[in-house]
């Protein structure tokens, strides 16, 4: 179980708890969390989940496989701590996680 | 719960309510888009499957390969729909609407009051109606239990017969193939997936399964499926006369939209629930959502029918924004996607109608991706193994370029900078 706080572009804050093995997209989707559309269900397909992942946080996180950084590449506003959140699976490490949803 | 809906005229013109008839995609993602705009009403989630919604790409790639469990691909957890207050009435069937009274009623005769009605009611497999089509061993695929019911049947060595080469019959074939089985497949046309690629893709799907030792057999036409004694299939035969031996058949030729509860209603109906932008019927108390609906396509500039999670999600946020009162037109670039062994098909866009196409890359490379283009615009891109080229051709799908053959086809230029 971790506790992730999704940060919306207006600065408005939601911290969720969520269990080990979900992924910081499912912690968005299951608690209303606007702004992670995640279209293709967490599939590394469709790059709607896209995230920031708060500086001191960024080497807490596995790295990204080929794939989602082949997609983090052409997506919109992409900066250095882009992620997809699909692709970021919770642990107890990740507890107080923080993430920031781009404006699209 | 359903009798304190059941309630009066005089009570119900003032109780906001959302009823939604299905459970899939398109249900789940209608709560989400209602809830994060503030929607107060009740809503209400009347499936006719036992399960909360699920998504269902993966039933013909994980689910199916044992590698995914129903609960790994529920759309959201359990508890979500209590978080957003959400009703969800499962393994109930609706069986008319009472558009005057607005109410649905159920097959136990139950009655559910809506303000706001949303068919989301899906489509359902195409069936075959040849001799021996109702022998058991014949399998359709479009719910988890479909999909338990082939792994069932998944044993190295066991014969399978694969009647349609489209995505569902190809991505079966695959994780078949991957199990052991001994795979056929058996296309009518002269390629399979020819209704959405160009036929250098579908060559060089062909030539995927055939390495893994799938038998696929095109321009083959079926004439009956054999008993093997038993009331059980034990072969397709061909209009040739051919015989394929098969322990067990799965059949994947298309779907068909489920209309039916919308067509007794009196609402138009032709190929799809007829629905404009707004997702709205012709009641303006109904709406309609995903694999049901023939809805106008703002880019292509007809109207059209799909099966897809992306028209799923994104009409269904249409549908919840017109009843919120801030409505948006629902124009987006269609999107797709195929998982078949190690490779991704990402399809932006719709190509039927398309006069050229550009190959960019190298199909030997297994990265390449393929460019249809119709008066000059470019209609829609196939990106095999190549989420870049993807990603950017939903953009130039939408912005309806119109490129230079020559350049697409370099693929040291990036299709982003076409604009």
């Amino acid at each position: 179980m971790a506790k992730i706080t999704y940060i919306q572009p207006d600065k408005s804050e939601i911290a969720v708890d969520v269990r080990n093995g979900f992924s910081v997209k499912d912690g968005a989707v299951n608690n209303l969390v606007p702004g992670i559309l995640a279209e293709c269900g967490g599939s590394c397909i469709c790059a709607t989940c896209h995230v920031y992942v708060a500086p001191e946080w960024v080497d807490e996180i596995d790295s990204a496989e080929d794939n989602e950084i082949e997609m983090l590449e052409e997506a919109d506003n992409v900066k250095d701590n882009s992620r997809l959140s699909c692709q970021i699976f919770v642990n107890d490490d990740l507890d107080g996680l923080v993430v920031h949803i781009p404006a699209s | 719960m359903l009798d304190q809906l059941s309630i009066s005229q005089d009570v119900r013109d003032f109780f906001m309510s959302v009823v939604i008839v299905g459970a899939g995609h398109a249900a789940s993602q209608i709560v989400s888009s209602l809830r994060v705009s503030d929607y107060s009403g009740a809503i209400t989630i009347i499936g006719n499957e036992p399960y909360i919604p699920y998504q269902r790409p993966p039933l013909s790639k994980q689910v199916l390969a044992g590698e995914m469990l129903l609960e790994d691909v529920y759309l959201k957890a359990p508890e979500f729909y209590d978080v957003a207050k959400a009703d969800l009435v499962l393994d109930s069937h609706v069986e008319s609407i009472d558009r005057d009274q607005r109410t649905v009623t159920l097959s136990g005769g139950d009655l559910i009051a809506y303000e706001h009605l949303v068919l989301a009611t899906g489509a359902r497999p195409r069936e075959i109606t040849l001799p021996g089509s109702a022998l058991d061993g014949i399998f359709y695929l479009r719910t988890i239990e479909d999909t338990n019911r082939i792994r069932n049947y998944f044993r190295p060595g066991a014969k399978l017969v694969i009647i349609g080469g489209g995505y569902i019959g190809l991505e079966v074939a695959a994780v078949a193939a991957k199990a052991g089985l001994k795979v056929t497949v058996l296309e009518m046309a002269e390629r399979v997936m020819n209704r959405v690629v160009a036929p250098i893709i579908s060559q060089f799907y062909q030539d995927i399964h055939s390495k893994h030792g799938v038998d696929i057999r095109t321009n083959v036409t079926i004439s009956h499926l054999e008993d093997n004694g038993n009331g059980h299939v034990g072969a397709v035969i061909c209009g040739n006369d051919e015989s394929v031996e098969a322990d067990f058949v799965v059949v994947g030729i298309g779907g068909i939209p489920n209309t039916e509860l919308a067509a007794v209603a009196g609402l138009a109906v032709d190929n799809g629930i007829i629905v404009d932008e707004y997702a709205r019927t012709d009641d303006p108390t109904i709406f309609a959502v995903g694999d049901c609906t023939n809805h106008p396509n703002g880019i292509y500039q007809r109207r059209i029918r799909l099966e897809s999670v992306q028209n799923a999600s994104d009409q269904a946020t249409a549908a919840a924004n017109t009843i919120c009162g801030k409505p948006e037109p629902y124009c987006a670039v269609p999107w797709f996607w195929s998982d078949q062994y190690d490779i991704k098909l990402q399809i932006a866009g719709l190509s039927q109608g398309y006069e050229q196409t550009v190959l960019r890359g190298d199909p030997k490379s297994a990265v390449f991706s393929v460019i249809y283009l119709k008066d000059g615009v470019l209609l829609a891109v196939d990106a095999v193994n190549n989420p870049r080229d993807f990603i950017q051709a939903k953009k130039l799908v939408a912005a309806r370029v119109r490129p230079d053959p020559a350049v697409i086809a370099d693929i040291s230029i990036k299709l982003k900078d076409l604009f």
